[in-house]
Parts: structure tokens; sequence; C-alpha cells
């Protein structure tokens, strides 16, 4: 650890110096096995799941290998929002145990990553809307979570930025917010995790991809990657995205498709909306990065594609319908616009569980919502991967509950890959 | 953006055609509840070619073997 803890008193001690004394967050490490846990994927759930293997179960001896730099797949490209606010019980409990540490996190890891509860409203545009929000709402109360089912003067008076006059292109009869939900800094989520996670002595390989894996008999005992072979007790699968690819590796089939999803963000301006606004009637969402550029993004591309690209016609319907709810997006230029590969199962909830083999695990399927998870996920995927049981909160989530018919299905819609 | 040929109406932009799923996971309707629920739900969604099932507003339905990193469409076939 170059810089040591971070403090007030060493950026004092940068003012005067420079700023020339801050080291390497974490090191490069090089691979040295065997490890007790290997964990393929150093995106922010990856690299959570070491931190929490090291902290909390006490199993230093882990590897977390990256095909590319950490934080640079979903961890990067998602659009920041942190919410718990499902109408399913298992998902309600799973996410907002994930919210729980995502408010004390900076704390934890000794590392800003800039977590800000300013509220997370989906809005209601008809009675149906209402309806569904407030049943959604009701069954949030019962189960412990905060939600505030509220009238257009109150979505007024939160968001002025909405286009609330007569003629304006969706009405808006009001909203549901779950005042805790917010945003966060997705880069620094990974650095952060990364940093505690190396200091706990876990070894973070970037540059690593992972091309097969070592078996004896049905156990598999590490993997195969591109800076050669690395021995491992436990290796956990942790790629969303990639997921289907990498079990394939060990000739497993998942029920996950990957999908593609873009976002945008336009130039930054001046604070003009402190909220975090979602319509899923409208199939878009739009909040203010805290260095001032607007970030939204909508439906997904429907079609299975690895490339990390999307269609304009995606991008547009997010877009147009953002600027029919907040007419003053249309004077902002867009700067960016990307993709981001999803990792779609098939009712739309995780899949956290061992696989086939023995000693072989998965944490993936997140479809969209995987940002939001990243330290409820870590923590509950650690505990599989050390006591080789499933945590209760991901104990729902098992893989063969499709056989079973016990999938955790929010929408309803049957066996296909799943957007919400 | 992909330019779909529909074997019926020639290049046509993909915003009239939808996915449907893989060909390999229609169930049929003597398959034994293992192999439905394997076909259904298991997926081997490889990072390259796979062939798939499109349908086109026209009410064509194809075959379409597409690769999922480039977007190149090898063929087009009528269903």
């Amino acid at each position: 650890m170059g810089a040591g803890r971070y403090n007030a008193l060493a950026l004092l001690r940068g003012a005067i110096t420079g700023h020339r004394h801050w080291g390497r967050a974490w090191r490069a490490a090089e691979p040295r096995g065997p490890y007790d846990v290997i964990i393929i994927g150093g995106g922010g759930h990856g690299l959570s799941t070491a931190y929490y293997l090291a902290k909390v179960h006490g199993i230093r001896r882990v590897a977390v290998v990256e095909k590319g730099y950490i934080g640079g797949g979903n961890t990067g490209r998602n659009t920041t929002i942190v919410r718990s606010n499902y109408r399913q019980a298992p998902l309600q409990s799973l996410f907002e145990y994930s919210l729980k540490l995502w408010h004390g996190l900076s704390d934890e890891l000794n590392y800003n990553v800039m977590f800000s509860p300013r509220g997370a409203l989906f809005l209601g545009h008809s009675d149906a809307d209402m309806a569904r929000l407030a049943e959604r709402g009701d069954a949030m109360i019962a189960n412990g979570l905060d939600a505030d089912l509220i009238g257009r003067d109150e979505v007024a008076r939160l968001v002025p930025l909405l286009d609330m006059s007569p003629d304006a292109r969706w009405p808006i009869e009001g909203g549901l917010i779950q005042r805790r939900g917010g945003t966060a800094r997705h880069d620094a989520v990974a650095w952060g995790f990364a940093r505690a996670a190396d200091s706990l002595g876990v070894d973070i390989i970037e540059n690593c991809e992972v091309t097969g894996f070592l078996r004896e008999g049905n156990r598999v005992t590490g993997v195969r990657t591109t800076r050669g072979d690395i021995a491992a007790g436990r290796t956990g699968i942790c790629v969303a995205g990639n997921s289907g690819h990498v079990a394939g590796l060990a000739g497993i089939k998942l029920p996950i498709e990957s999908h593609t999803l873009q976002a945008w963000v336009t130039e930054p301006v001046k604070p003009m909306i402190d909220t975090v606004v979602m319509s899923q009637t409208l199939h878009c969402y739009f909040s203010q990065s805290d260095k001032g550029g607007m970030v939204g993004g909508g439906d997904p591309d429907f079609f299975p594609s690895y490339a990390q690209r999307g269609a304009p016609i995606r991008l547009e319907d997010s877009i147009a319908q953002s600027i029919a709810l907040a007419p003053a997006l249309s004077r902002l230029r867009m700067v960016r616009s990307w993709a981001g590969v999803t990792d779609m199962s098939f009712d739309g909830s995780p899949i956290i569980d061992e696989l086939p083999l023995d000693g072989l695990y998965l944490n993936g399927g997140w479809c969209y919502g995987g940002f939001k998870a990243t330290p409820g996920s870590g923590s509950v995927y650690a505990h599989l991967l050390a006591t080789g049981q499933s945590h209760p909160l991901a104990a729902p989530f098992y893989l063969n509950r499709f056989a079973d018919g016990r999938t955790i299905d929010e929408v309803g819609s049957g066996p296909m890959p799943q957007s919400r | 953006m992909l330019l779909i040929p529909c074997p019926h109406c020639g290049p046509r932009n993909q915003e009239e055609f939808a996915y449907e799923r893989t060909l390999d996971s229609v169930v049929r309707l003597n398959d034994a509840p293992e192999l439905a629920i394997a076909t259904l739900y298991a997926r081997a969604n490889p990072r390259g070619q796979e062939h798939e099932i499109w349908s086109h507003t026209c009410g064509q339905w194809l075959r379409l073997t597409r690769d999922r990193i480039s977007h190149a469409i090898h063929s087009v076939e009528p269903l």
C-alpha cells in the first residue's frame, strides 16, 4: 500500500508536497498459485467478493483474474443507479441488503465511492401505472422497505425539470419514490474494493484471460489463462455479460443470453436535477452525475450480442422519451453513448450457485440490475465460496429453480430473457 | 444496425424484425420433461456464430445464421 490510509491529514500533506507521495492503490500482482479461491472477473462484483472473502471469512489466498483492466466491463458502463424497490420478496431482500451496505461503504473501504442517496423515483403516467406502483410500494412496505407513493404536485416539487404542462407529451399522475436510493461513482466502487481487497492480501491479476478450466474428473481444480495455469481449491465465475461464454469453457449451458444495453451522457452542466427519474412505462431513465452530465438509458437491443455496441434506434427511443419528459434536455449536447453486454437470465433474476462441476461456482444473470447489487452480491457470493453453502439471501437464486418452477419472475413473462 | 435480407421482401431495416429464440430451443410436443426444460432454458450463448429464429413484420419466419460479435449475417433462409 503506497499511500496508507486515506484521510484529511494525508491530503493536507499532499498539498504541501505537491501530491507526489501517493502510491499505487493496489499491487500489479503476478499469478502465484495455488489459491484457496480464484475469482474470474475483476468487475465490481468479483472485487467485492474477494474483499468479503478476505475480510469476513479470513480467506486471504485469493486471486481475482481479469481479462482486461478492472472495472472495464459493465462496472464502467452502467448508469450508476442504486435502489431496492422490487416487488418480489427474494429480490427485495437481496437488493435491500446491498443498499444497506452501500450506505456505509465509503467508510468500510476507506475510499469515497460517492454514494449519493438522492432518491429513486418511478413515474406513473396513468391510473393503471399508479395502481401498479401502489402495489409495488405496498409489497415493499410489507417487507420493511421504505416506499412513498406521491402525487402529481409532489413530483412537480421534487423534479421541476419535468414537463407538467397541460399539453405535455406524457401526463404525469404521480410516482413511487425510494428516498434511500440514489447513485454512486461506478469506477470508484471497483477501485475502492480493489484497494481494500489488495490490502488484505488478495492478488488482483489484470490482462489475464481465462481460456479453460483445469479438471480432475468432475472437479475443477483451477483455470487455464493467457498467463499460464493457476490452481485453486474453488473457482468462482463472476463475469456477468460473459457468463455464457465462460461457463461454455467448462461445457455448461446456462439459462442466460447476452444482450446489449446502451446508455448516453450529455455535456456537463450546473445542477438541474437531484433525483433519479425512471419510467418503466416509457422505458427510459435519467439522472445527473456529480460531474454534471445528464446520464440516461432505456431499452435493450432485444437480440443476443457480445458486441458492446448498440443500434441507434434504441438510443433514439430512450433519448426521445427522456426529452418528452424533460424538454430542457433537448438543449444539451450528447457527448458520448456506449453499450454493455448484459447477462439476461430467463426470469430476470440473478443466479448465485454451485455449477454441476465440483468446485465451480457462478454469480451471474444480473440482467440490467447488477451495479446496485455490487456489495451485496460480493458478500453473499463470498459466503458461498467460503462455506460451500448458499447464504440465506442467495438461496432462492439457485440454478435449478427453472426446472423446479421456482422462478423469481418480477415481470411474469415466462421463459425468455427479461429486462426488469 | 442490421440490414436483414427477408426471403419475401428483400433487405429490410432491423427495426422491422424481431429476434424470437435460438434454433435449438424449440420444444417438440412429445419431448420428455427433462429434455423440454433443457431446450427451454439452457443456451450455448456462444461468443461467435449461432443459428437463430427471427420473424419479420410481413409474417415471414427466418432462420438466421449470425455472428454475435461482428453482427455479420452469414445466411438467411425461410423457416
